[in-house]
């Protein structure tokens, strides 16, 4: 038999492996899953994994699309680490994302058509503000009335869909959009939109803003006092009471962080790859994010490559769905098992497996 | 006359450490036992072995002359062998004959129950009724609803472990008497304490433990305390000396304070008034429980006060948090050493971090220096003989005493003006104990003023210059320490139990 056997230590080594053995396992169950479907499961591992950075026939689409992909997932993951790290669990980053995209975007087309370099600086602001301020609403509601984050930014994902909805059929609907529920398109206006730097890479302003985020995210987690602060929260909240952490800062800050990084998040996304907003803005990135937060280990560098990796099932999943023709949902099954996967494994960081021995009678 | 447990060879190995070395030892019908050890010396380890909740690697025991290797603890149980553990494991919000239908195999209907609890609390002179809520009870009587519920069982052999550390002077009284009515009866009882004093007079033989292995046997009695605690260390103590200095002007002053407590069990504070003096050691005694949390909260501004309430040098601080007070020079340990003065997964060094940032300037522009925070870990480690492999270890694997010796000197090398500490020395071992008791006199000796909360009488008779005692919320005037009897301390703590037998 197996016995599990707390570590005297947590296992540094296990820290960097877990996140690679779930991996390992969501390709093994995910070829089972395919072999079900009737397909050839290494093939379709294949398509997912590797085609979409080195088959030259797909790659000048695809190698663009994982920047655009991870570069939103990172920001927001990033943003949810420092919260998960404390014991306060947005859950709605998608809401932040999309208010961000709305306020930002709402400023930009506010200008509109003046032109001038601080257009943009100004809806990047505007999104960070959007997004953050929609975290306040939980973040209050927690402080005041002890209110569950977990369910109050959950719904207001729901709300700011709607809001979203009534936006793009109301004020900011296109003059020129013969009636479709979009806004104005923002590769039409120079100054508010956010174009690739370099062509056909998929560097856009966000994935620059994505890579500072890395970095600040880092230093602050390891080096700065807040870091120490918000792990020491979310370990031992006594003790971080007692060497006077406040404890309602902490939610404030946590959730207003992952707030306004969504939400600027989303306004790269909306004046950028999706170009408009429109009832199709929302991608789930929001939701995927808090897997990425996890696959990453709450670590920025971790989350950084676990973003890429995300965004590569995205784009996989995308290419077999029409290479092999597997349903949509197979790449919504696909990334709910790494995080299932990993949190299984997380385990071995604090436990190890032994082999029980027989009894000596 | 054959020994009703026997222990032969037993030997478990924790991965990096041998918790339990080729012990072997018997305890005969009818016999208190002590088992004596440091922290870390493997009594816990032992105790488990023979509750059935840790598997030996090797070595056998023999119940009644029969093999005995009880798989789980409701085998030992069945067999005869009851515990009651240090820390109770009672639901507060249910009655006590619930709580003790809860714990029993096949409990019998409530009336039945009701009736075998009085009955069984009556013969044994614990005093306990049936129907209070646990959560209204004492820790004395929170025991005996746990005592109760082993003597249900008929047990041949009950295991205590630190009984007495939440108990009053008389209810030691009391609980010893029940030990003894039970030996009498024939029921073996191995006890575990680190209070010397108490196994000289309640225990027939000794077995000591040190890093695992029975390094002698003795019989308390005719062995002092001093002589006792040195077999368990190994090496002479020494006695902290009590130092006879003039108290200068007052440091840290309340002034009829109130505080509701945040905890639905809690205790609040009610009129607390008192000045603690440069130079003075002023214990505040009293068993766990009635308001010693809640005052060290308000003392290290984890709760706010009016800001008149609590003055620092004359300055109200009433309405600071827990840094703007340690920059001032008060600083503070709490009782609870895992989770609240010291985060469990978090290194030595990060715990070091945690209290000292402010006053050994670990930061700068917000940015943690790492290798000063290293040093100030280290020079902890150094100064106060904390035993661990280094730094980067977690809180969590230091043994109780190591992680207090922890506690104490980070909070002490910072250089407080005033130091507020909580249970000092709870579930420490003697040595470690004699030090911390030293650093503190030291720390006095020099000029500050220190606060200590402890439930060991013993301890503040020995260290504190002053003493009041905290019953209920309500804290007595400060009376000097010389010329008082713990006896008077006792009826000062509302010591009632006599009137019981």
């Amino acid at each position: 038999m197996f016995k599990l056997e707390r570590r005297p230590i947590p296992s540094k080594a296990m820290v960097i492996l877990t996140p690679v053995l779930a991996v390992v396992l969501t390709m093994i169950a995910g070829g089972i899953l395919f072999a079900f479907l009737g397909k050839n499961p290494f093939e379709a591992i294949r398509i997912i994994f590797w085609d979409p950075i080195f088959n030259d026939v797909v790659a000048s689409y695809t190698r663009p699309q994982l920047l655009i992909k991870a570069a939103p997932l990172i920001t927001i993951a990033l943003g949810l680490s420092f919260g998960y790290r404390a014991n306060i669990w947005n859950i709605g980053a998608e809401g932040q994302f999309i208010m961000g995209g709305i306020a930002g975007g709402a400023v930009g087309l506010a200008f509109y058509p003046t032109e001038s370099v601080l257009i943009f600086p100004l809806m990047i602001l505007a999104g960070a503000v959007g997004g953050f301020l929609w975290a306040m609403i939980p973040a209050f509601l927690k402080i005041k009335f002890n209110a569950n984050e977990i369910l109050v930014s959950l719904m207001l994902v729901y709300v700011a869909i709607n809001f979203l909805g009534a936006m793009v059929t109301g004020p900011l609907r296109s003059p020129v959009g013969m009636n479709f529920p979009v806004s104005r398109n923002f590769n039409e206006y120079p100054s508010a939109y956010n174009g690739e730097l370099i062509a056909n890479t998929g560097l856009h302003m966000g994935v620059l803003a994505t890579l500072a985020v890395v970095i600040v995210s880092y230093i602050l987690l390891k080096h700065h006092i807040f870091g120490f602060q918000v792990r020491t929260a979310g370990q031992s909240p006594r003790a971080a009471k007692f060497s006077g952490v406040n404890p309602n800062i902490t939610i404030a800050i946590c959730l207003g962080i992952s707030g306004g990084l969504a939400g600027m998040a989303g306004l790269f996304e909306v004046t950028g790859p999706a170009g408009k907003l429109s009832t199709n803005f929302p991608l789930g990135y929001g939701f995927t994010a808090i897997i990425v937060a996890f696959l990453g280990r709450l670590n920025p560098i971790g989350i950084l490559f676990a973003g890429l990796l995300m965004a590569l099932t995205y784009i996989g999943g995308e290419l077999a769905q029409f290479q092999l023709s597997v349903p949509a949902a197979s790449v919504q099954v696909f990334q709910g098992m790494l995080l299932f996967f990993m949190l299984a494994v997380e385990i071995l960081v604090n436990f190890r497996i032994r082999l029980k021995k027989k009894e000596v009678a | 006359m054959t020994a009703l447990l026997s222990l032969l060879g037993l030997t478990k190995a924790y991965p990096g450490v041998i918790a339990n070395d080729d012990v072997s030892f018997e305890i005969g019908p009818g016999e208190i036992h002590a088992l004596l050890g440091e922290n870390g010396a493997g009594k816990s380890t032992l105790v488990k072995m023979i509750y059935g909740l840790v598997k030996p690697d090797s070595g056998t025991m023999m119940l009644h002359g029969a093999p005995f290797a009880p798989p789980e603890p409701r085998a030992a149980r069945a067999s005869g062998v009851a515990m009651v553990f240090q820390h109770f494991s009672l639901f507060d919000a249910l009655t006590v004959a619930e709580n003790i239908a809860l714990g029993m195999e096949n409990a019998p209907e409530t009336a039945d129950l009701t009736q075998r609890i009085i009955e069984v609390s009556g013969k044994y002179g614990l005093t306990i009724d049936p129907f209070r809520m646990v959560g209204d009870l004492s820790a004395g009587e929170r025991q005996r609803v746990e005592i109760v519920r082993c003597l249900l069982q008929n047990p041949k052999m009950l295991i205590m472990d630190e009984p007495t550390s939440v108990l009053t002077p008389q209810e030691v009284e009391v609980l010893f008497k029940t030990l003894r009515l039970l030996s009498d009866e024939g029921t073996s009882i191995l006890y575990i304490s680190h209070k010397l004093d108490e196994i000289k007079a309640l225990c027939e033989h000794a077995t000591i433990l040190r890093r695992g292995k029975v390094v002698g046997t003795c019989v308390p009695k005719d062995e002092t305390a001093k002589s006792m605690a040195e077999m368990m260390v190994g090496e002479t103590l020494r006695t902290p000396k009590k130092h006879y200095t003039r108290h200068g002007a007052a440091l840290l002053e309340l002034h009829n304070l109130w505080l509701q407590s945040k905890d639905p069990f809690g205790t609040s504070l009610k009129e607390i008034t008192f000045n603690l003096h440069e130079g003075e050691v002023l214990g505040v005694g009293g068993v766990a429980g009635n308001g010693q949390d809640e005052l060290l909260l308000a003392i290290s501004g984890e709760e706010l006060t009016p800001p008149h309430a609590i003055q620092l040098k004359g300055e109200d601080i009433g309405q600071l948090g827990p840094n703007p007070r340690r920059e001032r020079g008060l600083l503070t340990a709490p009782e609870e050493r895992l989770g609240h003065a010291a985060a469990p997964d978090m290194s030595l060094s990060e715990n070091a971090f945690l209290t000292g940032a402010m006053r050994q300037n670990l930061t700068s522009n917000g940015m943690i220096k790492t290798a000063a925070t290293l040093a100030f870990a280290r020079d902890i480690i150094e100064k106060f003989d904390v035993r661990t492999p280094g730094t980067e270890n977690t809180a969590r694997s230091l043994s109780g005493g190591n992680l207090q010796k922890f506690v104490i000197g980070r909070e002490i090398l910072q250089k407080p003006d005033v130091f507020v500490v909580n249970q000092p020395t709870w579930g420490v071992d003697a040595a470690a104990a004699a030090d911390i008791r030293s650093a503190i006199l030291d720390l006095a000796t020099n000029g500050a003023a220190v606060l200590v909360i402890s439930q060991d009488l013993d301890e503040l008779m020995e260290i504190s210059d002053n003493i009041a005692i905290l019953s209920e919320g309500t804290l007595s005037a400060p009376r000097p320490t010389q010329g008082i009897t713990i006896e008077q301390i006792g009826l000062m703590m509302g010591g009632t139990e006599v009137e019981h037998v």
